[in-house]
């Protein structure tokens, strides 16, 4: 089809049925968007009559409170103290049963099912919805942080790190049993030399993760800077709101600009 | 030093192996020669029960073969194993990927934390100074070439201290030159030391070089027993199948030095 100067190039469906597929499929997709909306109630009208209260909030918050920042550094140092744990944790629970997770190295289906599931039960779980069940566990505080970041971490890099094992060149393995090697010599000679790397890179990752859930994880009561946000606002503070907000966001620009360094430098230092 | 009655090994609906009967003396270097699917690999994998045989007895050194666990650690500490794509560990040091050899005889516990005893090192040491590569001991392995690579594979064999080495097509993946190398080493270094070598090869001019004895296998069965001598084309045509004249197709003494149509692939290949 021509338009002015321009042709238009669409393939024709190839299917006996022509178009009539596409018109179907288009039709669906726009009934479930709407019905979508109409439950999460998205309304341009209301976006419109909101815009000023944005703009009102927005105007309450600046100039941001540059004196709260006093106030901030020991949060803001425990959300990377939390991080830290939390990711070290994960490491800890992950690593011994990622092994028993990977389809090359399992003694048999069901253990393999069952670490598995695990991690993908762990793995489900929000990270905020585990922190409210620890802080009714063993209280308020930045321990109930960590314990949410350790378990929802666990099943994130267990994941991960079996399916790594799975994708590693099975030679030196076999060689290795030929030894006479034992199972955990063939994983600290054979599996770990092949994986480090990679699962260096994605501990790192998670722990720019785990930094900014951190952030988040004092709304609940688990500790980190997030506490002091919620706190400001609910005393309306916006300023001081503001600030906590440059400042969650200056901390994970920082760790994602050194996680992506490191990462890089890693994966450079493995060719 | 070997004796094998009656093995038999089935996939599914194929027999790979139909009945071979085959004794080993000491010291002995065998070459086992055939064509690529005759069960070559089968045979040997069975030896060291890194396959399970479906039927048959092995008997090793007088001992005859099970598949408990402590008696095949015992087992393979005994017969080590050479494979086609090397299979060491490409990110591990030279001596390091020859000590693993050792693993089987050394303390578990130690050897986890890296630490191995001084003996087991010197004996890593002697074994690379046999294939000549002391120099490279403390190089990543992923820095060697092909050869190079063999020639760690055959030390991380001989560390083993064995009675037997299986060399499982070890020179498949290399040039001519660097495989008459390294079946020089592997030979050399056998008949120092005593030890039985079983060895695959499909390239007729290599067993007949290297061969002490070689034992034809074709479609799973033993088809030809005798010295390098006895290895003539009607031998050949009966190892090799469907070759119309074996003087074309794979490397008779009338073209000397050319390699076998395999083998020339492969050099292609890692050129």
């Amino acid at each position: 089809m021509n338009i002015g100067s321009y042709s238009l190039l669409v393939a024709r469906p190839s299917a006996s049925l022509g178009w009539w597929p596409r018109i179907a499929t288009g039709a669906a997709i726009v009934a479930v968007l709407w019905w979508a909306a109409r439950g999460a109630q998205v309304s341009v009208t209301e976006l419109s009559k909101g815009l000023p209260w944005i703009g009102d909030f927005l105007g309450r918050m600046f100039p941001p409170n540059w004196a709260f920042i006093d106030k901030l550094i020991v949060p803001a140092v425990e959300t990377i103290q939390i991080a830290i744990w939390g990711t070290l944790l994960a490491v800890v629970l992950a690593v011994p049963f990622c092994f028993l997770a990977a389809r090359n190295l399992t003694p048999n289906a069901v253990v393999f099912q069952i670490t598995r599931q695990f991690f993908n039960i762990t793995r489900g779980i929000n990270e905020i919805i585990l922190a409210l069940v620890f802080v009714a566990a063993v209280g308020l505080g930045p321990f109930p942080g960590v314990l949410a970041l350790a378990v929802h971490g666990a099943g994130m890099l267990g994941k991960f790190f079996s399916e790594s094992i799975e994708e590693i060149d099975q030679g030196p393995i076999e060689a290795l049993r030929s030894t006479g090697a034992g199972p955990i010599q063939i994983i600290i000679f054979g599996v770990l030399p092949q994986v480090i790397t990679a699962w260096i890179a994605v501990i790192l990752y998670r722990f720019e993760t785990n930094l900014r859930q951190a952030t988040v994880l004092g709304m609940v009561g688990a500790g980190g800077i997030g506490f002091e946000l919620v706190g400001s606002m609910k005393l309306f503070q916006y300023q001081d709101t503001a600030t906590c907000i440059l400042v969650i966001i200056a901390m994970v620009m920082a760790a994602d600009y050194a996680s992506t360094r490191l990462r890089a430098w890693i994966q450079k230092g493995a060719h | 030093m070997i004796k094998i009655r009656g093995l038999n090994k089935r996939y599914g609906q194929f027999d790979a192996l139909k009945g071979i009967d085959l004794d080993v003396a000491p010291g002995e270097f065998l070459v086992v020669l055939g064509p690529s699917g005759a069960g070559k690999s089968t045979l040997l994998r069975c030896i060291n029960r890194l396959t399970e045989p479906t039927q048959g007895d092995i008997h090793i050194d007088g001992q005859l073969a099970t598949a408990d666990r402590a008696s095949l650690r015992k087992l393979r500490r005994q017969v080590a194993m050479i494979f086609q794509h090397y299979n060491v560990v490409p990110r591990l040091s030279v001596q390091k990927n020859v000590l693993t050899g050792r693993l089987g005889a050394m303390p578990s516990v130690l050897s986890w934390l890296q630490i191995f005893p001084r003996k087991d090192v010197a004996i890593a040491r002697e074994c690379l100074r046999r294939v000549e590569l002391d120099e490279k001991a403390e190089l990543r392995t992923d820095t060697l070439s092909g050869g190079q690579k063999q020639r760690v594979g055959i030390a991380r064999a001989l560390a083993q201290q064995p009675k037997i080495i299986l060399a499982d097509e070890p020179v498949a993946s290399l040039d001519p030159k660097t495989s008459r190398t390294v079946l020089t080493y592997l030979k050399q270094a056998s008949r120092d030391l005593g030890i039985t070598v079983v060895c695959n090869l499909h390239q007729i001019e290599y067993a007949r070089e290297f061969g002490e004895r070689i034992v034809g296998v074709s479609a799973g069965r033993v088809v030809f027993e005798g010295g390098p001598a006895e290895l003539t084309d009607e031998v050949l045509s009966r190892i090799y199948p469907g070759l119309p004249d074996p003087n074309q197709a794979s490397g008779s003494p009338a073209r000397g030095d050319e390699p076998a149509v395999d083998v020339r692939k492969f050099a292609i290949e890692e050129a």
